[in-house]
């Protein structure tokens, strides 16, 4: 990636029916910086990871990958930006009428450059990566909360993308399999991926990322190491980590209000 | 505040209907340009057309069977019963065998593809296929579309097909002969009739496969979202094969 700045968002606006979900946004991710943005619900963290990848369009502001907006580019200029990254979904969002080898291997499918062996054996190999090798044949139906997440990573990985972005990862998983999660990414890390992650899983975040961006109110009012984010006086952020009585009440006020 | 009500019932109209038209020139393009997914095509064809025949056959059974009761009992007094078989043919193939069966299929294919493509959207399947470099227009929607183009008419060909044979079977409790019956047919008909016959569930065949793509992949609000769209494909496309039947129609007359 040119100058260690491949992705960039800078200023960008997105609102939805009048509200503001973002708000002259900017966030840099660098190679090897592994990321977590942290926020309450609601508060367009996701949302985030959709205009990163191309799947909304920003009100105004830039998204630049590889030094090109890709706020202005077609679908077939977003799926050559998209090669870059992969995406690991919240409900892991497997393709229903494929088995777990064919969501893996869906990518390669549709290319259609790989011979069906080829394939077969990079679908292998990534299963194996996350412990699955036996559920090629299974269908997403048959499996559990934490192996669908697990295939969807084999999925993003089949990609060979130099981002792999999470989207609540351990959401509703148990101990068990936050654990397998975690190891998971730091394999990935280990491997060279450099991962951004949006969660509200403090524990996860603190396991796996080297820097935190925190995001109140449309807008982002921390970046920072580990350390800084934990030191911070920000009052939305102390109020995070710390949730009160009135914090519950304002929070169901916003959430009625939105 | 009514003038501004329905001057933005309008403009949202308009907005959908342009949403509407842009999917189905792009679907429409993409039918003839590859990858043409032909398993996913031949998978939309079974699900279509193997599975809408029972319903289609039934429906046209008994359609068939009460055309010819209400006939026979109408052509009676005039001893004109043996044209019994030519007046449910033209009915069946002209009107209610295309009308009928698009109306079965719109009720339980439309509404099962917005369901699919709407749980797809609200399960972030549409995202993910997006992400992994899928035209989503060409893959889901161009192959339901070629699917029905293909199916709807030949299904409609059955439920003509088997009216006429259920309008045979209360003929014959009347003693008309085989012969007679199926004479009367081509009395009735011209070839036009046939051109009808197909053209038109292959139109209402587009209009269910759009409308059911078109509102699957505009869900939103989850699984009661889905819900909604079920029901906003079945009245819709519903609604738009009877007012289109009638312009059709005009249309066929016009150039007799």
């Amino acid at each position: 990636m040119a100058d260690g700045c491949g992705i960039r968002m800078e200023r960008v606006c997105y609102s939805v029916g009048g509200r503001s979900i973002l708000r002259d946004f900017d966030l840099s991710l660098d190679p090897g910086v592994n990321r977590t943005i942290l926020g309450v619900s609601g508060v367009g963290k996701t949302t985030i990871l959709k205009l990163l990848l191309g799947l909304l369009k920003p009100d105004s502001g830039r998204i630049i990958i590889e030094e090109e907006d890709i706020a202005t580019l077609s679908e077939g200029g977003l799926a050559l930006a998209r090669k870059h990254i992969s995406i690991v979904f919240q409900g892991g969002a497997l393709f229903d009428s494929m088995t777990v080898g064919e969501n893996v291997g869906y990518r390669m499918l549709e290319e259609g450059h790989l011979a069906e062996q080829e394939i077969d054996a990079i679908v292998r190999e990534k299963l194996g990566f996350v412990g699955l090798e036996k559920a090629i044949n299974l269908y997403p139906a048959e499996l559990s909360g934490g192996m669908k997440k697990r295939v969807a990573i084999a999925r993003a990985l089949a990609a060979d993308p130099e981002y792999i972005f999470f989207d609540e990862p351990t959401t509703g998983l148990d101990p068990i399999g936050v654990y397998n999660i975690q190891q998971l990414m730091l394999r990935l890390q280990g491997e060279g991926k450099t991962t951004l992650m949006v969660t509200h899983d403090m524990h996860t975040a603190f396991a796996v990322s080297d820097r935190f961006s925190f995001i109140h109110e449309a807008q982002l009012v921390f970046e920072g190491t580990k350390s800084e984010l934990k030191e911070s006086s920000i009052p939305a952020i102390r109020e995070f980590f710390a949730p009160g009585k009135e914090s519950l009440f304002r929070y169901v006020e916003s959430e009625e209000s939105a | 505040m009514p003038v501004r009500f329905i001057e933005n019932r309008i403009l949202l109209f308009l907005a959908e209907l342009q949403k509407f038209a842009a999917l189905a020139v792009k679907a429409l393009r993409r039918i003839f340009s590859p990858p043409f997914y032909g398993r996913e095509f031949f998978r939309q064809l079974d699900k279509i057309g193997v599975g809408s025949l029972f319903i289609v056959c039934l429906t046209g059974l008994f359609t068939g069977m009460v055309m010819a009761l209400q006939a026979l009992i109408q052509l009676r007094p005039f001893g004109a019963t043996s044209y019994v078989g030519g007046m449910v043919a033209v009915t069946m193939i002209k009107e209610l065998g295309p009308v009928l069966s698009s109306l079965m299929v719109a009720g339980r294919v439309g509404s099962a593809i917005t369901a699919e493509l709407g749980t797809m959207v609200v399960t972030e399947q549409i995202d993910a296929m997006r992400v992994e470099g899928t035209d989503v227009v060409k893959r889901l929607v161009a192959s339901r579309l070629k699917a029905m183009l293909v199916a709807m008419p030949l299904l409609a060909i059955v439920t003509d097909t088997v009216a006429i044979s259920g309008g045979y079977i209360i003929a014959s409790g009347y003693h008309i002969s085989p012969l007679m019956y199926w004479k009367s047919l081509p009395q009735f008909m011209r070839f036009q009739d046939l051109i009808e016959a197909v053209a038109k569930p292959t139109f209402f065949g587009f209009l269910i496969a759009m409308i059911a793509c078109h509102v699957g992949l505009g869900v939103s609000g989850g699984s009661e979202g889905v819900g909604t769209a079920v029901k906003r494909t079945v009245v819709l496309a519903s609604v738009f094969i009877l007012i289109s039947d009638f312009f059709i129609t005009k249309i066929f007359i016009v150039f007799r």
